[in-house]
């Protein structure tokens, strides 16, 4: 795999690709948020991420590993997001990172992927079908494991795989009735509306691959990708979604 | 003395609950707000929370009374990030903070004691 300039390279690219997609989507992030939320999603990941560009500015970035970057990433985001999703999204990164001491190659990203999944459940306590970020990396760590490990498949390749099953999880997560976080308040009158923090999760994921089409080789499956810039109100996207379940 | 930290969403929700656990905990009581987001928005702040604990800590640790979600997920942050000996109690924020203040300011306090005293208030009934 590339040496360690590269990756240094892409995950820095990784990283401004991620921050300008969640500042494209915010409003409608914080849309889905005020369905079934406290109306904050968008302006908190914004925060973070954009903190996360300001901090990578600096001339510390550029002495970094690909494990010490990441990390660094975790920990801006935990500080300045604000909410859940600091703990969530920045402190499970900031643990995962250990997992790419060695740099980044399909054993280690495996490895991160499920550090990753493993802090996020840790830190929530949520399982699989409590409407929540959990019902969409379940599926796309798992197809990204078990494409690596069990079907060969390159990297990025996998990794397509992995967006696509991500995006059938936010899917899953509009008729369910949520059991954590926020939304759990509003017990049934959450069942129709799309999970915010699975969606900003799919735009990560999204964002990554997109990056990593530009380092790796190999086929990129899309067959379950949604638009780039999803438009509709939570409540539209909520009964495209179900419409939308026949393939 | 064991000190205390208030985590709200609302730094004027977290002072507000300090003030009145304060007049029963003495003018010794080591009490601490952390509320609010980064930009003191409605929202819960690690480094606020941080802060503190190192403001509430005296060397016989902190219990943490938190409110909502990201309130204990960015309180437990804090916590592992930090080196002073800090326990969150399971407790209402305002009624555990009024127990906590109180017996904090007992002469034998332990920081178990002040957590199973928070964590008492659970328990409360207002209407008989």
């Amino acid at each position: 795999m590339a040496d360690a300039e590269i990756q240094r390279e892409a995950i820095l690219a990784a990283i401004d690709n991620v921050a300008a997609r969640i500042a494209e989507e915010k409003s409608y992030l914080t849309d889905l948020d005020s369905a079934i939320g406290d109306a904050d999603h968008g302006a908190n990941m914004n925060r973070g991420f954009q903190a996360v560009v300001e901090a990578l500015d600096g001339d510390d970035a550029e002495e970094m590993g690909p494990d010490d970057l990441v990390k660094m990433v975790g920990k801006t985001i935990i500080s300045n997001v604000g909410g859940a999703a600091g703990p969530l999204y920045g402190g499970s990164t900031m643990l995962a990172s250990a997992e790419l001491e060695g740099g980044i190659t399909a054993e280690t990203s495996v490895a991160f992927a499920e550090t990753y999944l493993q802090k996020v459940q840790d830190r929530g306590k949520a399982e699989i079908g409590a409407k929540t970020m959990v019902d969409a990396l379940v599926p796309a760590v798992h197809t990204y494991k078990k494409s690596i490990e069990q079907d060969d498949l390159p990297p990025l390749t996998a990794l397509s795989k992995a967006v696509d099953a991500c995006e059938r999880g936010v899917r899953y997560t509009v008729p369910l009735r949520a059991r954590k976080g926020r939304a759990s308040y509003l017990d049934w009158r959450s069942v129709g509306h799309q999970d915010p923090g699975a969606t900003s999760t799919l735009f990560i994921l999204e964002e990554l691959l997109e990056t990593a089409e530009e380092y790796l080789d190999g086929e990129v499956v899309r067959d379950a990708r949604s638009p780039d810039v999803p438009d509709e109100s939570p409540e539209e996207a909520a009964d495209e979604a179900l419409d939308g379940e026949d393939e | 003395m064991v000190g205390l930290v208030v985590v709200s969403h609302s730094q004027k929700a977290a002072e507000g609950i300090c003030d009145i656990a304060a007049q029963m905990g003495g003018s010794d009581a080591r009490i601490e707000p952390a509320g609010g987001d980064p930009d003191g928005g409605i929202g819960t702040s690690v480094d606020r929370i941080e802060d503190a604990i190192d403001a509430a800590d005296d060397g016989d640790g902190v219990v943490v009374l938190v409110d909502l979600g990201s309130a204990v997920m960015n309180a437990e942050v804090a916590m592992e990030m930090g080196d002073a000996t800090v326990r969150i109690a399971d407790a209402p924020i305002l009624e555990g903070a009024l127990n906590a203040a109180v017996e904090a300011s007992g002469s034998k306090a332990t920081l178990d004691s002040v957590v199973e005293s928070a964590e008492e208030a659970r328990e409360y009934r207002k209407l008989n």
